[in-house]
């Protein structure tokens, strides 16, 4: 990809030991994640008799595409220079609004309308920091509060569940032996490689989160790419959302709300830069299917599920100690 | 209160990438003496200001205070020389109080407990003294420039500093509170203080000054009494810039070339008012004026970057809701004044920041067409003879010549009618900057009409063939490039004469 050849032609171009030292880390900002997942996949495969088997890696992947739909929509934002806390309560709410929706306007509509509430969330929260200017960390917090409490006024704080056999379509339907749930994830994947690599649209993303000020003087509406990311990130909740409660059948404020979480992990141990104009969703990929074979790995191996979040942790500061010195370097 | 310091510069050194900002600078400022640094944009005296001071480090030379000679490792080393610095930009903590931040790292009482009844106290004596009469408690924001700028001179009076380096300290001041500000300086130094003092209004400089220090180009011309100076003795001194570049031929535009840029009645107070002016087909203006005259901000200006009322047309017609996006479809193009913070967008590849902002020219449908981008991008950046190893390294591992290239080819994958070109060779190195120089010829020769921003004079009328002088946001005079001399311009861009 074009991000590696950039990683090769600063290494040659440097020169000295501060210069190496910068290429070294660069190269390591660069490719680690590859390096991670390949280690790791040929680990399992040789510790675990269960572990290469289609069954397992369908699953694994079944239960990543909600969060790595999310994540695909918090690379977009990191790269255009912004976060969003919300996404978590919006993938909730979708769920909440889906199942309550269901026995009266039947399973698609109910499915389609909850997941452009999520939409409209992102819109509004694209809107206030863009135009009101305030900052998306803050911003989408306190939407992520209100989202989270309209959840519970809407269930009343009550588990919703829906009794439609047809409801499942979504969550548990295959298509050549593949759940619907992958195909998403592999679509979605490719599009929004696509439209960061391929595309106007894309070229605006980096250039705006890497010099807002640069990008509005090359005639670039900075504030629309704002809202557009936040749009999508809504949105992406919203899939996320609905293909969860197609799965289970149940609608509850409160549970799912740290997908969030688990999604800007995976961005960043991917590569993707916190500080704008840099990252990539093949690196996004990556970083899902990292995070999801170390769980797999924990639970076949049958390691005490308590440290997962320790590692978790521990390499996510990794990830972002390495993005920051190799700026540093640079 | 302590005597004044007394303090001596010997060969100061100091550059900056590719340029050399003091070249072998040797003063000495008496114990409580007004010094002043005068010179031209860029002849150093900022710098020269900001070294005594502590907050920049030279390259060679040393610093000598009382006689003892003192390296600093940060500006905290030169506040314990008793030197302090009150720079353009105040180094206050807006949101705390007056109090606070006047003691602020010297607080008064003992065993980590602050004495508030002291402070304020010795805070009341020191207000007295300045004619400072803002209540203490209030927030450093809430206060206007000229005040906050007396809670800098308090800072460094509660620090027992005894000698003060000020630079530029009128520049954000209404005429009223700079004559304050003059008052307040001679009683500090009727009370010992030592005072350094940074400025371009030569007018102050002769009022207020025991001994004036002129500068040019990073070299030390004279230092005299101020009252033997007159403003015109003093621009005289700064005259002569040595031109390090030789400049290509100028090919005036033909005679019926048509106007591509008018500027009418352009205002932004208070950086500029009533501006008003035309650029050619094919013609290269020069704005001159000292720094904050506000060319920089007329450039940004017409290109909608900031708003400002008044009319600009390109070929006639007037361009509405002004913003850079209109401004580019309409044959505008900013070569900013910061190519690190406005032009480029440094982590990204050298191929995007050449097409960014035309990528409606290498796209069909909003995809992008790769071949044809790189074609564009190969063929622009030949044209501009930007030296690089291959499209997809980071701009950032240019050098400041070849970046300051890949800026300017951003703007030629599309012809524009307008270059407003700022500062185009800050920073640059000599070859560069000749290679600039022939570029801008060249367009202008094809028939661009090119608006031209700089701080070196030399530059300005090396290349221009209408030169506008601007002093204090407005037009302070025009002229024909071909033969007007260093000597008039300054005049009229310092007011002199």
């Amino acid at each position: 990809m074009a991000d590696g050849r950039v990683a090769t032609v600063r290494g040659r171009v440097a020169a000295g030991p501060l210069a190496s030292v910068s290429g070294g880390l660069d190269f390591l900002r660069e490719y680690m994640i590859v390096v991670c997942v390949l280690a790791l996949f040929l680990v399992l495969t040789f510790t675990s008799d269960t572990f290469l088997t289609t069954t397992n890696l369908l699953n694994v992947l079944q239960q990543v595409a909600p969060v790595g739909l999310v994540a695909f929509a918090l690379t977009f934002l990191l790269i255009v220079g912004e976060f969003d806390l919300s996404s978590g309560a919006l993938f909730v709410l979708t769920g909440v609004l889906a199942a309550k929706l269901q026995p009266h306007l039947g399973t698609w509509p109910a499915l389609l309308i909850a997941a452009m509430a999520a939409l409209a969330g992102g819109v509004i929260n694209g809107l206030l920091v863009a135009y009101a200017r305030i900052n998306s960390f803050v911003c989408t917090l306190a939407t992520s509060l209100m989202v989270a409490g309209l959840s519970n006024v809407i269930t009343k704080g009550f588990l919703v569940t829906v009794n439609a056999p047809g409801f499942f379509a979504l969550g548990s339907n295959e298509l050549l032996g593949v759940k619907y749930s992958i195909w998403i994830l592999v679509v979605a994947a490719l599009l929004c490689g696509f439209v960061l690599s391929r595309t106007k649209f894309g070229r605006w993303l980096y250039a705006v989160g890497g010099n807002p000020e640069a990008a509005r003087l090359s005639g670039i509406n900075v504030r629309a790419m704002k809202v557009w990311a936040f749009a999508f990130s809504g949105l992406a909740a919203g899939i996320g959302g609905a293909i969860v409660v197609s799965r289970t059948a149940t609608g509850q404020a409160g549970n799912g709300i740290d997908i969030v979480f688990g999604a800007f992990a995976a961005v960043v141990v991917g590569g993707t830069s916190v500080m704008g104009g840099r990252g990539a969703i093949w690196r996004t990929m990556l970083g899902i299917i990292f995070l999801a074979l170390i769980t797999n790995g924990f639970n076949l191996l049958q390691v005490e599920p308590v440290y997962q979040s320790i590692i978790q942790g521990a390499i996510i500061l990794t990830a972002v100690a390495i993005d920051s010195l190799s700026r540093r370097a640079s | 209160m302590k005597a004044g310091a007394a303090c001596a510069v010997r060969g100061i050194h100091k550059r900056y990438g590719a340029a050399v900002a003091l070249d072998g600078v040797s003063i000495d400022v008496a114990a409580g003496e007004i010094h002043a640094l005068v010179g031209e944009n860029g002849a150093g005296k900022s710098t020269l200001g900001k070294i005594v001071a502590g907050a920049v480090a030279p390259d060679a030379g040393e610093i000598v205070v009382d006689g003892e000679r003192v390296t600093y490792r940060s500006p905290r080393d030169a506040i314990r020389y008793g030197i302090g610095l009150i720079e353009q930009e105040f180094a206050l903590a807006p949101d705390l109080s007056v109090l606070d931040n006047v003691f602020l790292g010297v607080e008064l009482g003992g065993r980590g407990l602050v004495d508030r009844a002291r402070q304020r106290e010795r805070f009341a004596e020191l207000a007295e003294r300045i004619g400072f009469r803002e209540r203490s408690s209030v927030p450093v924001r809430t206060l206007r420039t000229a005040d906050q700028q007396k809670v800098e001179i308090l800072r460094a009076l509660v620090r027992e500093t005894r000698l003060i380096v000020m630079d530029e300290p009128t520049a954000a001041l209404t005429r009223d509170e700079a004559d304050r500000l003059l008052e307040i300086t001679r009683e500090l130094r009727d009370d010992g203080v030592t005072v350094i003092y940074v400025s371009h209004v030569l007018g102050d400089v002769l009022a207020l000054a025991d001994t004036v220090t002129v500068l040019k180009d990073g070299r030390h011309v004279k230092t005299a009494s101020a009252r033997e100076e007159t403003t015109d003795s003093l621009v005289t001194a700064m005259l002569g810039r040595s031109l390090d570049v030789a400049f290509p031929e100028r090919t005036p535009p033909p005679p019926d070339a048509p106007v591509v840029l008018s500027v009418r009645g352009l205002s932004r107070p208070p950086a500029f008012d009533d501006v008003s002016f035309e650029v050619r087909a094919g013609e290269i203006v020069g704005l001159a004026g000292l720094v904050g005259s506000g060319r920089t901000e007329i450039a940004r200006a017409i290109f909608g970057a900031d708003p400002a009322a008044g009319e600009v047309a390109i070929e006639g017609r007037e361009l509405r809701g002004r913003s850079p996006r209109g401004s580019i479809r309409s044959g505008l193009a900013l070569l900013p004044e910061s190519r690190k913070d406005q032009g480029l967008v440094m982590v990204r590849p050298l191929s995007e920041n050449v097409t960014m902002a035309h990528l409606g020219v290498v796209s069909r449908r909003g995809v992008l067409q790769r071949r044809r981008e790189q074609r564009v991008v190969r063929d622009t950046l030949r044209s501009v003879d930007a030296r690089h190893a291959s499209q997809s390294q980071p701009v950032s591992s240019l050098s400041g010549g070849n970046q300051q290239k890949a800026a300017l080819a951003k703007w030629l994958v599309r012809t524009p009618r307008l270059l407003l070109a700022d500062e185009p060779t800050r920073g640059i190195d000599v070859g560069a900057k000749r290679a600039i120089y022939d570029l801008i010829r060249n367009l202008a020769a094809d028939g661009l009409g090119v608006l031209l921003i700089s701080s070196e004079l030399g530059e300005v009328l090396g290349l221009s063939h209408r030169v506008i002088a601007l002093r204090a946001g407005r037009v302070a005079g025009e002229y024909d490039g071909e033969t007007v001399d260093e000597e008039t311009v300054m005049r009229a861009v310092f007011g002199s004469g």
